[in-house]
């Protein structure tokens, strides 16, 4: 008991020599709990995210722009119907890993997501949370008309209409299903783009981050999940 | 067959009997009896399979139409039960006893239309929307097109037709505006 | 020593059911963690997920979420004439859309009595059988992918582009193709078209041959499937099994033989059946309908006329109405019973259309009560041998 004490009085006594940031706090949940967090032990943060600056050398930036246009590695989320011509594009007919174009399950290893097709709303919410979760640099590719304006769906309650509104989008493939050729030529223009330092999307939701959450948030009515740090 | 339909008809005193086809026919009958009726037909004539429970929103009349199709696997029959109930608190008596997947048909219902099935254990939970506060979307006074452009961003540039007369334009420019309907058409 | 072997949990630690029938679930106490497998898992048919309540690695309690798909085709028709619902209704199910369009057809020719010529009905047929060849060219080695047997996925899906080819020749699209219409079908097969897939058919056989070698006798597949995933014969008629799923419990149902339609009481054939209900069992029936259904396209293309009339007169789709009806139009699909509940109000649009897919029970409740009591590594395998499909559950 009182070794206890002891141990206890100790750790309070360390904690003072922190900085200020590292010292226990109470913050808010997004459904409204306050609890209390520590910043050594916790993973939790509160800042928003940051803009992937380039490197400065010229040479360096050119060279790691080529090998993230080599190694595109695609999140596993088949959003919608556009994803039956996935398993067509991995497998010997097409070949996409060809191109350094290979799925991964988890977001935190993946630096492409495709939306195939319409988007319901539903599906919306998990998509802002895996996209978030990725690591930069990261890319979007559109797949389908449906995420252009809506396509066959532009008057359903469900569907969104246009997906750049919520999230930033690189390369849009049209169609309706886009042929797994039109997928890879679409890959193919995501290396140009990547190549020439101009797949920089993802800074611009970093840049204009409140005008898109006010844009998610006006049609996901229960927000229950932090705005970015995941 | 014939003899059952004759049979039910004593029965329940069924309100319309349409024949659809040779082995497929469609009971109408009052709110009160018609789970009896679904319960009589599983338990004593073999109609084993369920095959849809589903609603039609008839607006005009105030009345959703409920429709229960029962299959009979051994004699290749099938039977449709309708029947009507108030589009004002709309309520049915819950089936769920009689198959388990009655539940989720209710569930959807519950979420479309606002029909309550009381004592069917799930119905409260969410089974296609999340976080919906419109009025239930498949009732025919909830305008899609509407919801659609106020809250989702629409494209500029997106063009309709109405299809008869852009297909009249564009097929016969010369044609006089008040173009003949051939009554055959119709 | 035997225990160690004995794979079967002791429940007797864990009262999970509380008097009144609610779980005793407490997630605090530490016996129990919450898992999500999908919506974003490469192991899930579609976009769908299941919520799971695990206690060690057997699962306790199971609940499915979907709605991830929902697009609301139900209301949209509403807005649109019955041909302009054609080509949004067919998207409802992606793995098969030829179904929707023959369901589609069919209930407006019921409603407004329209005979099909009988090269239509041929083409149909046709048409309906390549696609659940390609269907079935998805499945039947995804049970085995699901696995970790990824060679035989490669396989089949090679094999099925080439299906799919020929549905472009005769159509003109990949996947959806609005090949059949209200009234007939859009066009005569091409010159040498039956040749072409006479050949992809005998690489099909090739297939069928090796992959039987690759899955079914194969050790760690039958050590995996057998005894696993089992479905009751009781079952069948309380969850709504049907197709497959009710067929590898012995309960031989199909709608092409039942209620025979377009020209299946011509054709010679038997479906397959098992007797035990799991996962090994509803991998061999569809094994055997992909022998069968490569048997029955043999046999359209020998029995097929070779020229004739495919479209009946049909009003102006324009001004098109039909008079006031409902009806229910049912097929057979590589899922089993694929049904559609079409209602009109004498106007020119549908009043209310309802698609009664076979996933719909399958994903829900069956797979909600197969999955409690079952191992967590065994949820991709059962969810994907029920074929699940979540489009058409909630379309």
């Amino acid at each position: 008991m009182t070794n206890d004490k002891l141990n206890k009085n100790q750790i309070e006594d360390v904690s003072k020599f922190f900085a200020p940031e590292n010292k226990k706090k109470n913050v808010e949940t997004p459904d409204g709990q306050i609890i209390e967090v520590n910043p050594l032990s916790d993973y939790f943060s509160e800042a928003r995210p940051k803009v992937h600056e380039p490197n400065s050398s010229k040479v360096v930036e050119t060279f790691l722009n080529w090998a993230r246009a080599e190694s595109l590695w695609v999140l596993g989320f088949g959003t919608g119907c556009g994803s039956i011509e996935i398993p067509p594009l991995l497998t010997p007919r097409f070949d996409a890993f060809r191109f350094g174009v290979q799925m991964r399950p988890t977001p935190r290893q993946s630096n492409v997501i495709i939306i195939s097709g319409y988007l319901a709303v539903k599906t919306l919410k998990r998509v802002i949370r895996s996209y978030e979760q990725m690591q930069n640099p990261k890319y979007v590719l559109a797949l389908g008309s449906c995420t252009i304006n809506g396509g066959m769906y532009f008057d359903s309650y469900n569907t969104i209409n246009r997906l750049d509104k919520y999230i930033p989008v690189d390369v849009y493939v049209a169609g309706c299903m886009p042929r797994p050729e039109a997928l890879l030529a679409g890959f193919m223009k995501l290396k140009e783009l990547i190549k020439a330092g101009k797949a920089e999307n993802a800074n611009k939701y970093v840049e204009n981050f409140d005008e898109y959450k006010a844009n998610q948030k006006k049609i996901i009515k229960d927000w229950n999940m932090p705005d970015y740090n995941w | 067959m014939k003899n059952l339909i004759e049979r039910l008809h004593i029965k329940y005193s069924l309100t319309d009997i349409v024949n659809q086809r040779d082995n497929f026919v469609y009971l109408t009958i009052r709110k009160e009896n018609a789970i009896d009726l679904v319960t009589y037909l599983k338990d004593y004539e073999g109609f084993s399979h369920f095959v849809l429970l589903s609603c039609v929103d008839w607006i005009e009349d105030g009345k959703f139409q409920l429709s229960y199709f029962l299959n009979q696997p051994n004699k290749k029959f099938d039977i449709a039960i309708r029947t009507m109930i108030d589009r004002e608190n709309a309520e049915m008596q819950s089936s769920h006893h009689l198959w388990k997947h009655i539940e989720t048909y209710q569930r959807e219902l519950r979420e479309m239309y606002g029909i309550n099935f009381p004592k069917n254990p799930r119905i409260e939970e969410n089974f296609i929307l999340e976080g919906w506060d419109e009025i239930p979307p498949m009732r025919r006074e909830f305008d899609t097109k509407r919801y659609s452009e106020k809250t989702f961003f629409p494209r500029e540039g997106r063009k309709t037709y109405d299809p008869a007369t852009y297909m009249k334009d564009k097929l016969y420019p010369n044609a006089p505006i008040t173009a003949k309907v051939n009554k055959k058409d119709e | 020593m035997s225990n160690l072997f004995n794979w079967n949990p002791d429940r007797s630690k864990y009262p999970l059911m509380k008097e009144d029938g609610s779980l005793d679930v407490d997630l605090s106490s530490q016996k129990f963690t919450k898992l999500w497998v999908g919506p974003n898992h490469p192991g899930v048919t579609g976009n769908m997920a299941v919520e799971i309540t695990v206690s060690g690695d057997e699962i306790v309690h199971a609940k499915t979420h979907v709605g991830y798909l929902h697009r609301g085709f139900e209301k949209l028709i509403e807005r649109r004439l019955f041909i302009q619902g054609f080509p949004t209704c067919i998207r409802m199910c992606v793995a098969e859309p030829d179904y929707n369009e023959y369901l589609l057809s069919k209930s407006i020719e019921d409603l407004s009595g329209i005979e099909i010529p009988e090269m239509a009905e041929w083409l149909r047929t046709l048409v309906l059988e390549m696609a659940r060849l390609q269907s079935l060219l998805r499945t039947v080695p995804g049970q085995g992918g699901t696995f970790s047997l990824g060679l035989g996925v490669q396989w089949g899906m090679y094999l099925r582009d080439l299906i799919l080819d020929r549905f472009e020749e005769l159509t003109g699209g990949r996947i959806y193709h609005m090949y059949i219409l209200p009234g007939g079908v859009r066009g005569l097969l091409p010159d040498g078209f039956k040749e072409r897939l006479e050949e992809n058919l005998q690489l099909i056989d090739e297939f069928i041959i090796k992959i039987k070698k690759l899955m079914f006798d194969n050790a760690v597949f039958k050590k995996r499937a057998i005894g696993v995933g089992v479905i009751k014969k009781e079952w069948v008629d309380q969850f709504g099994i049907v197709g497959p799923n009710a067929r590898s419990v012995g309960i031989s149902r199909d709608i092409r033989k039942d209620y025979s339609y377009l020209k299946y009481q011509e054709l010679d054939f038997e479906p397959p059946t098992a007797t035990d209900g799991d996962i090994f069992a509803r991998s061999t029936v569809r094994y055997r309908e992909l022998i069968q259904t490569v048997d029955l396209i043999r046999q359209i293309m020998a029995k097929m006329p070779e020229k004739g009339d495919i479209k009946s007169p049909t009003p102006n789709v324009l001004h098109w109405k039909i008079p006031k009806g409902e009806t229910y139009t049912r097929s057979e699909s590589s899922r089993g019973e694929y049904g559609m509940y079409y209602v009109t109000d004498g106007s020119d649009k549908p009043r209310r259309i309802n698609l009664r897919g076979p996933s719909y029970n399958h994903a829900m409740t069956l797979l909600e009560h197969m999955l409690v009591n079952a191992n967590i590594s065994d949820v991709h395998a059962i969810m994907v041998s029920l074929q699940t499909c979540p489009p058409e559950i909630e379309r």
